[in-house]
């Protein structure tokens, strides 16, 4: 016989999803669905977590391609003109020797995003095909990738930041390009996607498995 | 679980695991045993080293709204930003929706989290119990990814090294007051107990 591991779900309760408190549902049915400590609606698990996450992925994925065509600065000095996507501002970044910023731009703003919503799709998808398999590993990354999902945000804050001081009308001037609200939309819409996800439905899976037993 | 809830037991807010709420020493933090996630933490005098941090923190904020962040110079003209300019210019070229999200990441939500942090935990120092706890504590965790001043920061580098390949960019006061800042917001959280929050309350409100 296996053991089975107390989960709130399993002792017929749930865990405020803001505070912490664990509630029972005995409680929630006399009383209210609102935490008795901070008042947060209580959930057992993130309402519709896997369709939410899907819808928000694939909205972020469409958003990538624009985010990575269109330019989203262009500079103008002295008369001349160049226009930079977010890959070509790395490249610019690199060929001009800053190697050490090249890489965190590089990887903020292409590996990141694309690895958020490959990241995402692989938990959303392996809870629905109930895998059981590397759990914990999946865990943390699903840790990680909620970690690292904003720090995409600093080419946006570099535009902000170049337009606002490079702007000697004949001499130089930086303008924004539509690419950028493409690229803000991705990274706050993955942003979204990992807060729907419930991490707690990796575990759950293995509930059902033991309980077939 | 007589009244329904319980704060002597703890579920992992990642995998759900029910663990029970030892004593611990100040300065340790429990660690889910299942998925590995932080359960809680203590820290000695949590609250008032957080509400130092805090008051730090808006202090410097302040600061870094008040002058220059980087200057630009080029040719003999010259140009200063400050730290709001980014999210006006983003609206004036047209780009309101970026606008907004600049000035909502950068501005009103490190802001917020500084105002909640210190209306929570000030009244407590003062013993006095504050007012709208649920709902400031709520506030605070759903701001709490929308406040982006520490990524700011890597923009600000970005734009600096990126720019100084063909003028002259020197730093200004503000960005000096703003690292502060961002410095003194990690101390703040990194000091906070939530849990010291809900007891104290108990204690007040007895």
């Amino acid at each position: 016989m296996t053991v089975l591991a107390p989960t709130a779900q399993s002792m017929n309760a749930m865990s405020c999803h803001i505070c912490g408190l664990l509630v029972s549902t005995d409680y929630i049915t006399a009383h209210s669905a609102h935490c008795p400590r901070c008042d947060a609606r209580l959930h057992s698990r993130k309402p519709n977590s896997l369709n939410r996450t899907l819808a928000l992925l694939i909205a972020a994925a469409i958003f990538y391609v624009p985010a990575n065509i269109y330019p989203v600065l262009t500079l103008v000095s002295f008369g001349k003109a160049t226009t930079n996507t977010i890959m070509g501002g790395v490249i610019e970044l690199a060929q001009g020797g800053q190697w050490t910023i090249a890489v965190i731009v590089f990887v903020a703003s292409v590996l990141v995003p694309i690895f958020k919503i490959v990241a995402l799709l692989f938990l959303v998808l392996s809870v629905r095909m109930k895998k059981t398999r590397a759990l914990r590993q999946r865990s943390v990354l699903y840790r990680f990738t909620e970690f690292v999902g904003r720090w995409s945000m600093i080419d946006i804050f570099m535009i902000s930041i170049l337009i606002a001081l490079v702007k000697l009308q004949s001499i130089a001037t930086v303008t924004a390009g539509p690419g950028a609200i493409a690229f803000a939309a991705v990274v706050i819409i993955t942003m979204f996607a990992a807060m729907a996800f419930d991490p707690r439905l990796i575990w759950d899976v293995s509930r059902e498995e033991d309980d077939r037993n | 679980m007589a009244a329904g809830y319980t704060e002597a037991l703890v579920a992992c807010p990642e995998c759900d695991l029910v663990h029970s709420v030892p004593e611990i020493e100040d300065g340790e933090q429990g660690h889910c045993i299942r998925c590995g996630s932080l359960l809680y933490v203590r820290h000695r005098n949590s609250l008032d080293r957080s509400l130092a941090f805090a008051i730090t923190g808006l202090f410097f904020f302040i600061l870094a709204n008040m002058f220059p962040l980087l200057t630009f110079e080029l040719d003999g003209q010259s140009q200063s930003n400050r730290l709001i300019d980014g999210a006006i210019a983003f609206m004036d070229a047209g780009y309101w929706e970026l606008g907004l999200v600049v000035f909502v990441a950068s501005i009103v939500a490190p802001l917020m989290v500084l105002i909640v942090l210190i209306s929570v935990l000030l009244p407590m120092r003062l013993n006095i119990a504050p007012t709208n706890v649920k709902v400031q504590i709520r506030l605070l965790t759903h701001l709490k990814p929308w406040a982006m001043s520490e990524i700011f920061i890597l923009g600000i580098i970005v734009a600096f090294v990126k720019l100084s390949d063909f003028a002259d960019v020197s730093v200004g006061l503000s960005l000096v007051a703003f690292v502060l800042m961002v410095a003194a917001v990690v101390m703040a959280y990194m000091t906070l107990d939530d849990s010291a929050i809900w007891r104290r309350l108990k204690e007040l409100k007895a």
